[in-house]
């Protein structure tokens, strides 16, 4: 065997398996999700009937289906603009000055990211529950008992808000952390020499200098908050009351259950559109130029 | 010198706040799966009477939280050497050999990061099922579904483009003279992969191990699809979301509250060991399930 077969066959064994495991559980079922939507397939049996884009048809005609696209672009746009906003707001203000315990809070804030849904979903029901939850309780200390439902059917969407929030911010305040401690400190000392305010300094200088990394995680909040909200509502409210919290691909996991395949797929086939379309209009809306420092 | 002050003492105020609104959930829980039936009728502010370990004990016991929590543990581990041992060759060679398909398979895995499980759990699921059909016809038996290894395979897979990402980033930042000199000194590729690079690579493994040893742990949407036969084994977080959905039906506040503190401090104390690696590696990283 010469050096050149040797190279290839080494090459060929560290790459097979991989590639292997890659087509038959991510590019195959990836493929299936589009080819399935055009099929009506047998709840229990493999029959397989084409039906073009019949599923599509009725699926925009659903109206249940249409409260969980609702939902699903509500929760992206309030996520991540609170999410982002508050996520900024704190890496600035623990890299811009040295404060005391500053990685204490690091700490702290991460915490909620490295708990399993199904526990944060458990503590948020502590929390929301009616009758002696956390937060009634604490907001009927400041006068008359208060008994919000805020699983009902108005509050639903917001307590998922709230939740999704709690488990995101420290996330993105890690990663914009580390960006922002890439600013030289050189930029904020002449500001500051030039009489410019913190408000100024944050929106003049910090923003734009880390403008890239704000694209990239736009992105993913994007990819990301249509993920989550799926299984916050799964492991929360399971889409209730009535529907009032369903999201897209929670809508999609219903109908499996149901054993409306096809049905489902064409649900997932949406989203999974929706959110690359998104996704590529908000990278080419905040493109601007790269600044240098 | 006063407008500073007065700018510092608003941020540790908001800073103290959040702290709070993160902590003081966690601790009543962990309070709360300390006490007794009776005591979450009532003001949830107050502390345990007592410390009623029996909560745990009947986690562990009627809710087989103990069997699940074994559960989850294999199927874990065995995620995470599938995805060592198939990942750290491929980016190794992705990153370091040129050959023909080298750049068609990186493309491959960089559009693979952006196809989420949630997305086709269910194809995943019909698949094994029909598989589990032939194989029935076949032998009698299909074993595809409500199979720990499948399921750890599955992990696995699906982590896969992920952690090449990383540990193909990381390759490429390593010099070429440690692979020449191994290979004058007669070393083959394989060796010079195992005993030079590997090692040298220890950092981002900790990194992929870390972020996915989360990830399985606390993965719940695979599980529930994959192991669904009654009476089957489940992992962890499946367990608990039983026992939440049970909860209200049967009113076992303190035994649901045990169960999720299970779940919930392995991750906690794995946290608190290394919480300084886990943020680090998030900017080498940067990608998120």
């Amino acid at each position: 065997m010469n050096a050149v077969k040797r190279k290839n066959l080494f090459v060929f064994l560290c790459v097979a398996p991989a590639v292997v495991l890659f087509f038959i559980f991510m590019l195959y079922p990836t493929f299936s999700v589009f080819r399935m939507s055009f099929f009506e397939r047998g709840a229990y049996s493999n029959k397989e009937a084409y039906v073009a884009f019949e599923n599509f048809k009725v699926l925009l005609n659903d109206t249940r289906f249409i409260r969980a696209a609702q939902n699903t672009i509500f929760l992206i746009v309030t996520v991540t603009v609170i999410t982002m906003s508050l996520s900024l707001i704190f890496a600035y203000f623990l890299t811009r000055d040295r404060i005391f315990g500053g990685n204490f809070f690091r700490v702290v804030f991460y915490i909620p990211n490295i708990l399993s849904v199904v526990v944060i979903a458990g503590v948020f029901s502590a929390i929301y529950d009616a009758d002696n939850g956390l937060l009634n309780s604490f907001l009927s200390l400041f006068g008359k008992k208060i008994t919000v439902l805020w699983k009902g059917e108005e509050t639903v969407i917001f307590s998922l808000i709230i939740a999704l929030v709690w488990q995101a911010v420290g996330y993105y305040m890690v990663m914009y952390m580390a960006s922002m401690s890439a600013v030289p400190k050189s930029m904020y000392e002449s500001a500051s020499l030039d009489g410019a305010s913190r408000l100024y300094e944050f929106f003049k200088i910090t923003l734009p200098l880390i403008w890239t990394n704000l694209r990239t995680t736009l992105t993913f909040f994007i990819i990301s908050t249509i993920n989550m909200a799926f299984l916050f509502v799964r492991a929360m409210t399971s889409g209730g009351p009535n529907g009032a919290s369903d999201v897209v691909l929670s809508f999609m996991y219903n109908q499996k259950d149901d054993g409306l395949y096809g049905y489902s797929m064409a649900a997932g086939v949406l989203i999974f559109l929706f959110s690359f379309l998104l996704s590529f209009a908000v990278n080419r809306l905040t493109k601007r130029k790269v600044l240098q420092f | 010198m006063k407008k500073v002050s007065l700018y510092k003492t608003f941020v540790y105020i908001v800073f103290s706040l959040l702290s709070i609104t993160v902590l003081v959930p966690l601790v009543w829980v962990i309070l709360a799966s300390l006490k007794q039936n009776h005591e979450f009728y009532g003001n949830p502010w107050t502390l345990p009477e007592g410390i009623y370990v029996q909560n745990y004990i009947e986690a562990f016991k009627t809710a087989e939280m103990g069997e699940y929590m074994l559960s989850s543990a294999v199927v874990t581990a065995l995620a995470l050497i599938i995805l060592l041992v198939v990942a750290l060759p491929a980016s190794y060679c992705l990153s370091r050999f040129s050959f023909f398909g080298n750049g068609v398979l990186n493309t491959l895995f960089m559009a693979g990061l952006f196809i989420n499980v949630n997305y086709i759990v269910v194809p995943i699921f019909l698949m094994l099922r029909d598989g589990d059909n032939i194989l029935r016809q076949l032998f009698g038996n299909g074993f595809l579904l409500n199979n720990l290894f499948v399921l750890a395979l599955v992990y696995a897979s699906t982590a896969l483009p992920f952690t090449i990402y990383l540990l193909s980033s990381y390759f490429a930042t390593l010099p070429y003279d440690f692979e020449e000199a191994a290979y004058i000194d007669g070393a083959g590729y394989f060796e010079a992969m195992v005993k030079i690079m590997l090692p040298l690579a220890k950092p981002s493994i900790i990194t992929v191990v870390l972020f996915n040893f989360l990830s399985f742990w606390n993965e719940y949407i695979i599980s529930m699809t994959l192991l669904s036969k009654a009476g089957g084994t489940r992992t962890l977080p499946v367990g608990l979301m039983n026992l939440m959905q049970g909860q209200q039906a049967k009113a076992q506040y303190g035994i649901m509250y045990a169960g999720l503190v299970l779940v919930m401090l392995p991750t906690l104390i794995l946290y608190i060991l290394v919480q300084k690696k886990l943020t680090e590696g998030m900017t080498v990283g940067g990608v998120k399930g």
